[in-house]
């Protein structure tokens, strides 16, 4: 049977560059969906914008993985051509939308994390990843204070507000464990360890929330599996979509 | 035309381009025109962009290659350069004032954290009052946020500090 899927043979830094990569396109392709469906149009606005540089931000890691793997692979091969399993993004990231206070806590819990891991990127070795990651981080931090203000603006509003955003962090705390997963350590050196990581993570988020008068919830059981590609059910109708035209038109371009 | 002449003038000519999303401003006046490198035949152009997903870098690109085309140098090879990042500091004195007259309000200078993070004082572009507020901090660009001044009453870009 006729395939368009591709299978990479994955060296310990291309899977490394694949994973981030997919993290940025999931959750820049769910800030998407909030086109046309965002509460108020400034949100609209923001939700795009955010998902925009997140999709650039792939498309710097999935070009970089392009180049290492030196196949004549593109950008998009690697967006629209690999099955769910092949995709090594964090579980938390393809969780749906749900609500508007959802949304926001999970790009907070994602933003606390990514912007001091592109900043501690930035002093990798590898020029490539040092300069994607600058470029990131003046991102991710302007994210981080996006998502922060809502966060407090909702857990600090009304009753409503308050009762749906801490719904959202119990609903998605067991996805945050995944975070800190440590790297393959053929990669040492290299790149930043996310381990190193979770005092910072856990101390902005303990800043939010006290103001937001959110309680962080208590570390029980974390779920994991994205790294390996075991996903939950939302990632295979995500690409559905997001690789529909590709795979029903195999070539098609602009 | 000696090798140096030859490449200020491409130079030239593919810094005239413009911002597809301000028209106002060239790439060499936003600082993304990053290098020219002449070799032998083949010219080379790097760019950068001002955000990831900056979806103006492909027009750019494109802009580059018909215009030098048309100028008669050939197609050039387009290079997208991350380092160093673009900051807004890269925006001439010159591109500052040709923002505030097309109604955009230019970044405050030394961008970085402070910037960022601290309490922005943006004059209005139009009357040029401190009485000024934030109405939505992403605006119609990736590079723009939203604001108003409480002075005219007149809604305005900022170019935001990056």
């Amino acid at each position: 049977m006729a395939t368009t899927s591709i299978t990479v043979q994955a060296t310990p830094l291309l899977a490394y560059l694949l994973k981030r990569a997919d993290d940025a396109l999931i959750l820049g392709h769910r800030l998407s969906e909030w086109c046309g469906a965002a509460p108020l149009m400034e949100e609209e606005m923001a939700l795009a914008n955010m998902g925009l540089d997140l999709i650039g931000q792939a498309r710097a890691l999935y070009g970089y993985a392009a180049e290492r793997e030196g196949a004549g692979r593109t950008e998009d091969d690697y967006a629209y051509r690999r099955d769910e399993r092949a995709f090594g993004n964090l579980l938390l990231l393809e969780q749906p939308n749900g609500d508007f206070a959802q949304t926001m806590v999970r790009q907070l819990l994602y933003s606390a994390f990514i912007d001091p891991y592109w900043r501690a990127l930035m002093t990798s070795p590898d020029a490539t990843l040092a300069a994607i990651a600058a470029k990131s981080e003046k991102e991710s931090a302007y994210h981080l204070r996006h998502a922060s203000e809502w966060v407090i603006r909702l857990g600090d509003g009304t009753a409503e507000s308050h009762r749906r955003a801490q719904a959202a962090l119990e609903r998605l705390w067991p996805y945050t464990g995944e975070l800190f997963a440590p790297e393959d350590e053929a990669l040492v050196g290299l790149v930043a360890n996310p381990p190193t990581l979770r005092a910072a993570w856990r101390e902005t988020l303990s800043r939010v929330l006290a103001q937001a008068t959110l309680t962080m919830p208590t570390d029980g059981w974390m779920q994991s599996g994205g790294r390996a590609g075991a996903h939950s059910e939302h990632l295979g109708h995500l690409l559905a979509e997001l690789q529909y035209l590709p795979r029903t038109y195999p070539g098609a371009v602009w | 035309m000696s090798e140096t002449a030859r490449r200020a003038e491409i130079w030239r000519v593919a810094g005239a381009v413009c911002d597809p999303e301000i028209p106002v401003l060239t790439i060499a006046d936003m600082g993304v025109l990053r290098d020219v490198r002449v070799v032998g035949e083949v010219i080379e152009i790097d760019i950068t962009p001002t955000y990831s997903g900056c979806p103006a870098m492909n027009m750019i690109a494109l802009e580059l290659e018909t215009t030098l085309e048309a100028a008669g140098f050939g197609r050039p090879r387009i290079n997208l350069v991350l380092s160093p990042a673009w900051t807004t500091d890269f925006l001439t004195d010159d591109a500052r004032e040709k923002l505030r007259a097309y109604g955009i309000a230019p970044p405050a200078k030394a961008a970085g954290r402070r910037g960022l993070f601290g309490v922005e004082h943006v004059p209005c572009p139009r009357c040029g009052s401190y009485l000024t507020e934030e109405i939505a901090p992403f605006g119609s660009t990736s590079c723009k946020s939203l604001w108003r001044c409480q002075s005219c009453r007149e809604p305005f870009d900022y170019f935001k500090c990056h």
